[in-house]
């Protein structure tokens, strides 16, 4: 029960902060409503047993990607934005389009057999925590892993080689 | 306790309130915060399923995800950095310049 009241403050959170992230005109506001989403989701992570990755959400997600977000959104100066639309003249067809998506999902959903007592009982003590995760990463992911290493490496020079001032000779 | 479909559920909200903010935003920065919020949806649905099916590789496909995501994110922003210094906008309606 006390995991169900949980469970619908962190949804009930997440809803209404990615709303006001979409919606927001000022795209620093959008940041930290971003900012409050992660850490709802790190939340909810914790919830789930998967407290590993409730640390990496908050140090990766939140601590470097939107920090990084935030620097870009602050070089840049948008000083025209309020006074500028917020969305294309499309936008009620697309928001509609997205309400007729997640009812799909959800009437998929409910019309789906999925367990009712699933979860009851808590992950195995031997398959769960940071240390058989860190051994299903380094054994049976292994090649995976190393690719997600090139992927980083890829990305780095890649951001280095396109900001760099071009420089005429 | 929380059965499965919750989570299935809240994760299509906001998969859908991230493809509304691709679709219907103007600012770039919000579209790319849209995709983040995708993606996250995504590693929502993932770690559940993990949790409930008793096994670790919904975890390791989200540190992939996490990963690519930091790749990805660093990369569009070095782009936006280019394009708002040479168009002085960050604004994709001023950027369809590839369009026939």
């Amino acid at each position: 029960m006390i995991n169900k009241l949980i469970f619908l403050y962190f949804a009930v959170v997440m809803i209404v902060s990615a709303i006001l992230m979409v919606t927001r005109r000022n795209p620093i506001h959008s940041v930290l409503f971003m900012l409050l989403l992660f850490f709802h989701i790190a939340g909810l992570f914790v919830l789930l047993n998967a407290e590993f990755l409730a640390a990496v959400q908050l140090i990766v997600y939140a601590g470097a990607i939107l920090i990084l977000y935030l620097f870009v959104v602050m070089l840049l100066n948008v000083d025209k934005e309020s006074a500028a639309a917020r969305a294309n003249r499309y936008w009620p067809w697309m928001t509609a389009f997205g309400i007729l998506v997640a009812g799909e999902i959800v009437l998929l959903v409910s019309r789906g057999t999925f367990p009712a007592n699933a979860g009851q009982q808590p992950m195995r003590l031997a398959s769960a925590g940071v240390g058989a995760l860190g051994t299903e990463l380094y054994t049976k992911y292994l090649l995976p892993f190393e690719i997600a290493s090139i992927v980083l490496l890829v990305g780095l020079i890649g951001a280095v080689m396109l900001a760099k001032i071009k420089t005429k000779e | 306790m929380i059965p499965l479909s919750w989570y299935v559920i809240l994760s299509a909200a906001l998969f859908a309130i991230g493809v509304v903010g691709v679709f219907s935003r103007r600012n770039i920065f919000i579209l790319l915060m849209s995709i983040e919020l995708m993606l996250n949806a995504a590693n929502i649905n993932f770690i559940a399923f993990s949790h409930y099916l008793q096994s670790l590789t919904g975890q390791i496909f989200v540190i992939f995800v996490i990963t690519v995501a930091a790749a990805e994110a660093a990369v569009a922003l070095a782009i936006i950095i280019l394009i708002a210094r040479n168009r002085g906008s960050v604004y994709v309606d001023d950027f369809n310049i590839m369009k026939g």
